[in-house]
């Protein structure tokens, strides 16, 4: 073999490698087990299971109503908050079942961070939002807060905006910027697992773009989950797509698959708009 | 999935516009056949007129193309389209330029016709013989934009294994025409301008077998270029 075509074996692999089907994911972060969730006596989700690898981004498509926020909010253990939610079944944090006896919610919550749809910055001061999160951690030292904050801001690509008036209030900033800071927040506290529920629906495009671009950035260090009505975000963003209809897992597939050649009817309908 | 339908949209000005993008593909489909058929006829009976009338048409087949392009180039723009109507789209750009060649051999095989016309002689000695080659290859067209409205892609295998047929035929037709050649040089030119109509005949099937390529990704979304004929019938046929 030439030295020529040594090279193009090795671009050719690299091609190759980027068609391959969804397999399991070679390292799994969160594995949910038969998972079945009552609102009392309405079963809102069906025997989910499924594994979502360290570091990708996965994404939950799915008409309205059909369990993904629901889903989400499983997997640090928001559903508790609802009274008349039941869960059966296991979800598996590197290994552990979150909904075992034994776990501390709080410490799982900062484990597992959250970013809501709407962004729900407190009425502080841009630094002290970020700061929060490490103070009720009861960390106060001058020097490891301004690290963290300077660190979580540029994490979540914001620093350059707001380096010059951290200590102004973050109901200031934008829409966009108001949504990175939540992100920076998440960050801060160095959790493994970001989710984010419509992280972007209320924003403008380009804001909407800064996420996108953002959470493409946060998968090195981070394993996200992402909710998402905006079916183009989901291809744009994730790895791999799950979709949902009616409380059930219908599939889940590589994202390149799924939007180029599902295999079941349902996804077909729902992402081409015939769903309905 | 295995698509033999397509479901309506929830939008009906997108169901239309996929629609009419079908329609479009099917008429300049027609139109291609239809070119064919004339410049066959042109080649067999040496009819300069009608060998005109295709070169003159092929503009009109060149003009569909652009059109077709720029429609599916819109949708793409404004819809994102994903799943089967983005394979639909992908196969119709795919597809059109295949017919834009077929539209190309067909006028060729026309001028190659005013050749023949035109050398002295040749007027009462049409070439008959490509006869049963171009109806095999005219088939082959035919079944091919059946399965595009139709999307019955189980049709697929035996379109495509017509093509040894016309191979077959051609290179006995080849073998012919280098004995003609080696009897007698001055049947020389007549000889080329026969082998290269012939030549465009044969391309014109791989256009076709090309085009049920297309058609299965469509269909199957599988990827069936370049493999057996072994494979390619176990991919389309199986699962």
């Amino acid at each position: 073999m030439t030295e020529q075509s040594r090279t193009y074996a090795i671009d050719m692999q690299a091609i190759l490698r980027k068609q391959d089907g969804y397999t399991n994911p070679m390292e799994t972060c969160i594995h949910i087990e038969h998972l079945n969730l009552y609102y009392g006596q309405k079963q809102a989700l069906h025997d989910i299971n499924m594994k979502m690898g360290k570091n990708q981004v996965t994404a939950y498509i799915g008409p309205s109503g059909c369990g993904k926020s629901t889903l989400l909010r499983c997997i640090n253990r928001m559903n508790d908050l609802v009274d008349s939610a039941r869960i059966e079944g296991k979800i598996l944090l590197d290994n552990e079942n979150i909904y075992d006896k034994s776990i501390n919610v709080a410490a799982l919550r900062r484990r597992v961070g959250m970013v809501f749809q709407k962004p729900n910055p407190f009425p502080k001061s841009i630094f002290e939002n970020v700061a929060y999160g490490l103070r009720i951690q009861g960390i106060n030292e001058k020097r490891i807060l301004e690290e963290t904050v300077e660190n979580a801001l540029r994490g979540a690509a914001l620093w350059d905006e707001v380096k010059d008036r951290l200590n102004d209030n973050a109901l200031g900033l934008s829409g966009g910027q108001q949504q990175r800071l939540v992100i920076a927040r998440a960050i801060a506290i160095e959790p493994e697992v970001l989710l984010l529920d419509e992280p972007a629906s209320a924003l403008d495009p380009i804001s909407t773009l800064k996420i996108e671009e953002l959470i493409n950035e946060l998968k090195e260090k981070y394993t996200i989950v992402i909710v998402t009505h905006n079916m183009q975000q989901a291809a744009r963003v994730s790895d791999v797509t799950a979709f949902m209809y009616l409380g059930e897992l219908i599939e889940i597939g590589n994202t390149s698959q799924i939007f180029t050649n599902p295999k079941k009817k349902q996804t077909e309908d729902y992402i081409t708009g015939r769903y309905g | 999935m295995n698509n033999t339908s397509i479901g309506h949209h929830i939008s009906e000005q997108y169901n239309k516009e996929i629609e009419d993008i079908r329609n479009h593909v099917l008429t300049m489909g027609g139109m291609v056949e239809e070119q064919l058929d004339l410049a066959i006829n042109a080649i067999t009976t040496l009819d300069q007129e009608l060998a005109e009338q295709v070169i003159k048409q092929d503009n009109q087949i060149d003009s569909l193309e652009k059109a077709l392009d720029k429609e599916c180039t819109q949708i793409m723009a404004l819809r994102q389209p994903t799943a089967f109507d983005l394979r639909l789209l992908i196969t119709v750009l795919r597809v059109i330029n295949e017919l834009e060649r077929v539209g190309d051999l067909a006028e060729h095989i026309a001028r190659m016709a005013l050749q023949l016309s035109d050398v002295e002689g040749n007027k009462n000695d049409p070439y008959y013989e490509l006869k049963h080659m171009a109806t095999v290859v005219k088939s082959m067209l035919h079944d091919a934009l059946d399965v595009f409205a139709r999307m019955n892609v189980e049709d697929i295998p035996a379109i495509t294994k017509q093509d040894d047929e016309v191979d077959r035929e051609y290179n006995s037709i080849v073998r012919q025409q280098i004995t003609y050649m080696m009897e007698d040089p001055r049947n020389i030119t007549r000889t080329l301008n026969i082998l290269w109509a012939v030549r465009s005949l044969e391309r014109i099937g791989d256009h076709a077998c090309n085009i049920c390529e297309h058609l299965v990704y469509m269909i199957k979304g599988e990827d069936v270029r370049h493999i057996s004929q072994e494979e390619f019938e176990r991919k389309i046929l199986g699962g």
